[in-house]
């Protein structure tokens, strides 16, 4: 199969991971969901680093950001729908 | 193709109490901070010995002191050191050590400064320890199956392609090794925080789960809440997991739990370098999240063996247990080779399962029992760091 540019670990994730050094800005990007190694395309907002996120959907300020199946946080600014997501925009519920 | 794990043996040394070591080690291990010259005076005398130099054990007590005796009996009982010299500043903490080592039956013998001088000690250590090289170099390796085996894990400079790679490759090796007889253990107490509802879960029964909750609410209340002076955004994650991409703890936690895989359940919770008693199967140990002083609390435990999944590149080793790096990040393959044992970057490429990485990660455990240098070891790694609890008096 051809290698992805993103991996998302579960169908309810809003977050993906960049898999590839280098990916720009307007990427048409591979996604693998490797729970069942189903595949879509996202197109990529911004030049996003190796293992960092991008968002699979436009989130908003205070929805929750889903990996794992499961709540890694909550958006503190909105972004859109490919993306990046990181400490600029995303911060733990616990402190 | 795939192993099958049932009939699985590695070459190793049993010791006089049954256990299995991987390596065979005479370590010259220092009571105290002050007794660290002549023990590396020993060590350079001496070819074939290794000194294990550390900053503690004066003025320790309560069980702050307890957990280094622990550490330091653990270190010299560890299945890897074939005998031992301990020197101390003065004879009755050290002869407290050489009595809890001699208890596996292995040769030990203690050696104090004071009245003596670094002269006359490192002289009399000296001859003992040539005694014990040239004892040791004639033990052989024998088979050993797979179940003598104590294989600890723990991740360091993570990053999102640990939780996507390199973790569950670990949790797909004690998958499979788990039901076959051997001693697991994982721990990294602040590094469950955002997990520990999954981690309280993924106990044998409800009762070790609620004893895992204890232990990992003290550490938030006393530890945590207590020393706090700001919203640890600072420390987790760290500077290097922010870098490789994870942005909140729970992000970090959640990745971190891959390694114990799918179906592994612990058995019981172990206190900082405390040995396990309750049988095969896996344990978690209260333990510090930073990379050397983990590593040091479970060989002290008595695991010989440690995998150890890295993202953007922890280089840790320890003196006398191998570290086996497992990286799935690409960029980490090609900038820091050197370090990596296992390559499973394949996983993100979608070239490579989980279940292939396991097994090479198994493959790669049965060469480093049998005898393979790691990346660590040919480095030249052997952190040896003691978790301290508290100040001395």
């Amino acid at each position: 199969m051809t290698a992805p540019h993103l991996l998302v670990h579960e169908h309810d994730d809003n977050v993906g991971v960049v898999v590839v050094e280098g990916l720009t800005a307007g990427t048409k990007m591979l996604c693998v969901v490797t729970a069942d190694n189903s595949s879509f395309e996202l197109e990529s907002k911004s030049d996003v680093p190796i293992g960092h996120k991008i968002a699979l959907k436009d989130l908003k300020e205070g929805d929750t950001a889903m990996k794992y199946g499961e709540d890694i946080g909550k958006m503190v600014a909105g972004v859109e729908k490919g993306g990046h997501v990181h400490t600029h925009n995303l911060k733990t519920k616990r402190w | 193709m795939p192993f099958d794990t049932s009939n699985l043996t590695f070459k190793g040394y049993r010791r006089e109490n049954g256990r299995v070591g991987v390596r065979n080690h005479v370590i010259i291990l220092p009571v105290d901070d002050i007794s660290n010259a002549a023990c590396e005076a020993v060590g350079n005398n001496i070819k074939g010995t290794l000194a294990l130099p550390h900053a503690y054990g004066r003025l320790q007590f309560g069980e702050d002191l307890d957990l280094h005796f622990r550490t330091m009996i653990g270190i010299g009982s560890n299945p890897n050191v074939a005998a031992v010299i301990v020197i101390g500043i003065e004879p009755g903490w050290t002869k407290q050590i050489v009595d809890g080592i001699a208890k596996t039956g292995k040769p030990v013998e203690g050696f104090s400064i004071e009245q003596n001088g670094d002269h006359k000690t490192i002289m009399d250590a000296s001859k003992r320890a040539k005694e014990f090289v040239h004892w040791a170099s004639e033990l052989q390796r024998e088979d050993c199956p797979i179940a003598d085996l104590w294989v600890s894990t723990k991740c360091g400079e993570s990053d999102t392609t640990t939780g996507l790679g390199s973790c569950p490759t670990v949790g797909n090796m004690y998958d499979k090794l788990l039901p076959e007889g051997i001693y697991g253990c994982f721990g990294e107490t602040s590094e469950i925080t955002g997990a520990e509802h999954i981690c309280k879960s993924r106990a044998i029964n409800e009762e070790v789960g609620e004893r895992w909750y204890k232990m990992w609410k003290a550490y938030q209340d006393d530890v945590i809440f207590a020393h706090q002076t700001n919203d640890l955004s600072d420390s987790q994650p760290t500077k290097g997991n922010i870098e490789g991409g994870l942005t909140t703890i729970e992000e970090k936690a959640l990745g971190n739990l891959e390694k114990i895989g799918r179906t592994s359940r612990y058995i019981d919770i172990l206190d900082p370098a405390e040995a396990p008693e309750s049988g095969p199967g896996l344990y978690f140990m209260d333990s510090s999240s930073a990379a050397a002083e983990c590593v040091t609390l479970m060989a002290a435990g008595g695991y010989v063996v440690h995998t150890f999944p890295t993202g953007q590149g922890n280089v840790v080793g320890n003196p006398i247990v191998p570290v086996i790096k497992i990286t799935a990040n690409p960029r980490t393959v090609r900038t820091m080779s050197e370090h990596i044992d296992v390559d499973v970057s394949g996983i993100l490429r979608r070239d490579m399962t989980i279940d292939e990485a396991g097994d090479a990660l198994i493959d790669m455990i049965r060469r480093t029992a049998n005898g393979r240098t790691t990346a660590a070891e040919a480095l030249g790694h052997r952190e040896f760091v003691m978790t301290k609890l508290y100040r001395s008096a």
